[in-house]
């Protein structure tokens, strides 16, 4: 009952940021190996079963996850083509779970839901300026915001993998997991009136049926510059982990402490083609 | 945030209700003497208003078929804590209602059934305002104040109709308890209310455009939010409303839901007639209904620094 308590006011404690729970190496006994999974996982988690490798439903702290698996953004080479939005809609799209909205689509104020979207800015004042394009979709966050505050339980953490997922069965599309998202990475499907995001490809990536290389999200295959990474960050030896440690991949909005998984790669200096000294050309942000 | 009316009638409804079984909980506990009919139908009327607030609140839900559903997380979402509160109190205040209509007064409706109600009417507001100020990251609603506002409007609005109701029903010892509690209990809220709204003036917010994409530039700036057109993220997180028309809502929670309601409950304490509390109650409606429409307004979600320019 005490522990109950606890739980309960560290899991929605008045404004201050929940508790760091208290880091352990134990994962729930039912772990899920990549590739071996049973019927292939339905599209957009519909069919999932939502067995008891689900976590953060009905315990606060986090337990430290095997396995989380994410995207790393380089913003260094995106250059804001849309791939990966029009991948990610078709392939979101055309699943069992049925059309995402697309509404008015030849039309004066065309509408929908996506679970990507690209974004532009741009940094510093004219004449040294630099434009950043910036893929956003849900972070896939080790403490996501969104999961406690779900009265049905439609919202929930992969124990196995850390993919942060909707049940579009048990959903009533109240939108509180939107208002509780401060990255705006969930969006309502205004026609099933239920909430999606973005499944890292849940459906791709455990499914036996096809070949090795499209085991990955549709953004990731889709990008033409390479600018989006898949797999695991809690194993160092992953392309993610070194592209995180090699180049200061950092979280967004860090001061919210959600932790979330997809890192982003920051600009760097290009060197200079032919230069003959070390040193880059670089641009001056500030 | 986009305010949602079915939520800001649901809640205003919901919180005068709950301060009207508050206002007669009180009575009943101080051994106020009250006639026997005026109980039954201050409950009555209380019943009504918290069903017609459940059914404003099913409203807003994409799938109101699955309602049900939305008890089952109560062990981590306050949500889910106040789907089960709120039948909770409707069930217990019907319960009351029938003790005293088909029973003899005694301990479970002088003491039980009130002081359960007490403490039920408390558990919902909590839960009721725990439902925004757990948005850790909403700065405007994360205090709290937002828990004094909801209790302190609840008592304000459910002790003008109280008293309002025992004018008409000619009960002069509640009306010469309540009456002053009601004025009292304007003016509180009127105070609580002004402090949370200078209070989310003055908030300088953490997020800022830089901790949102990681881009350490002094200068930055959208210059495209990814499409052209409206999407989900633009149309539940910004009211949309214009600043001329902020500040005239803003006017009217003021003047509409606590100056006037106090004056006429000023009044109220020397005229005895139910017309001053009566207007009261009618002009209040509307002002509490532009005080939870600013509530949700002022909320400046993180998200939006994502959705600023169409490009």
């Amino acid at each position: 009952m005490i522990g109950w308590l606890k739980r309960m006011l560290q899991s929605n404690a008045l404004a201050e940021a929940p508790a760091r729970a208290r880091r352990d190496a134990a994962v729930r006994a039912d772990r899920i190996d990549d590739g071996h999974r049973p019927e292939g996982a339905g599209r957009n988690g519909s069919s999932m079963p939502v067995d008891a490798a689900t976590i953060g439903t009905d315990h606060g702290p986090s337990q430290t996850l095997a396995k989380q698996l994410a995207l790393v953004i380089d913003l260094n080479v995106c250059v804001g083509c849309h791939a990966c939005v029009t991948s990610c809609k078709e392939w979101n799209t055309s699943g069992a779970a049925g059309p995402l909205v697309d509404e008015n689509a030849y039309a004066a104020n065309p509408t929908g839901t996506f679970f990507n979207r690209v974004q532009t800015y741009e940094a510093g004042v004219f004449p040294n300026t630099e434009t950043i394009h910036f893929p956003k979709s849900c972070l896939h966050c080790e403490e996501p915001p969104c999961v406690p505050v779900c009265p049905t339980g439609a919202s929930y953490k992969r124990a196995a993998d850390g993919i942060v997922l909707v049940d579009y069965d048990k959903c009533i599309g109240c939108k509180y997991c939107a208002w509780a998202c401060p990255y705006g990475a969930r969006e309502i499907d205004e026609e099933r009136q239920v909430m999606t995001k973005c499944t890292l490809c849940v459906d791709r990536i455990y499914d036996p049926l096809l070949p090795k290389e499209d085991r990955q999200p549709a953004c990731v295959k889709a990008c033409p510059t390479g600018a989006r990474l898949f797999g695991d960050v809690k194993d160092p030896d992953s392309e993610v982990s070194k592209a995180i440690r090699e180049r200061g991949g950092y979280s967004l909005m860090p001061e919210w402490d959600t932790l979330p998984a997809n890192q982003y790669l920051p600009r760097r200096p290009t060197q200079k083609v032919g230069a003959t000294s070390a040193t880059p050309s670089s641009r001056d942000l500030s | 945030m986009n305010p949602a009316f079915s939520v800001i009638i649901f809640t205003t409804i919901a919180g005068a209700a709950q301060g009207t079984v508050v206002a007669l909980a009180l009575a009943v506990l101080a051994g106020i003497p009250l006639g026997a009919a005026f109980p039954p139908v201050l409950l009555l009327l209380a019943l009504a208003m918290l069903v017609a607030g459940l059914g404003a609140s099913s409203l807003h839900l994409g799938r109101p078929e699955r309602a049900w559903r939305a008890a089952t997380m109560w062990r981590t979402s306050w949500l889910s804590r106040e789907v089960l509160a709120l039948p909770a109190f409707i069930g217990l205040v019907a319960v009351w209602w029938s003790a005293l209509r088909f029973g003899a007064a005694g301990p479970w409706t002088n003491l039980v059934l009130p002081l359960a109600a007490l403490a039920l009417a408390v558990l919902l507001w909590l839960c009721t305002a725990m439902v925004y100020a757990c948005l850790r990251f909403i700065e405007e609603w994360a205090h709290p104040l937002t828990f004094v506002n909801f209790v302190f409007i609840g008592l304000s609005s459910g002790f003008l109709m109280a008293t309002a109701a025992a004018t008409l029903a000619a009960e002069p010892a509640f009306a010469r308890a309540f009456g002053p509690a009601a004025f009292i209990a304007t003016m509180l809220a009127w105070g609580t209310r002004m402090l949370a709204l200078r209070r989310n003036a003055g908030i300088r917010h953490r997020s800022t455009l830089q901790s949102a994409t990681g881009i350490r530039a002094a200068q930055l700036s959208q210059q495209s939010m990814g499409m052209s057109a409206g999407s989900f993220n633009t149309r539940e997180f910004f009211h949309r409303a214009s600043l001329a028309g902020l500040a005239r809502i803003r006017l009217a929670l003021v003047l509409l839901g606590f100056a006037f309601p106090a004056v006429l409950a000023a009044v109220g304490l020397v005229w005895p007639s139910p017309v001053p509390w009566l207007l009261a109650v009618a002009v209040q409606v509307p002002g509490l209904m532009a005080d939870r429409w600013t509530f949700f307004a002022q909320a400046r979600h993180p998200q939006n620094l994502y959705y600023q320019v169409v490009s």
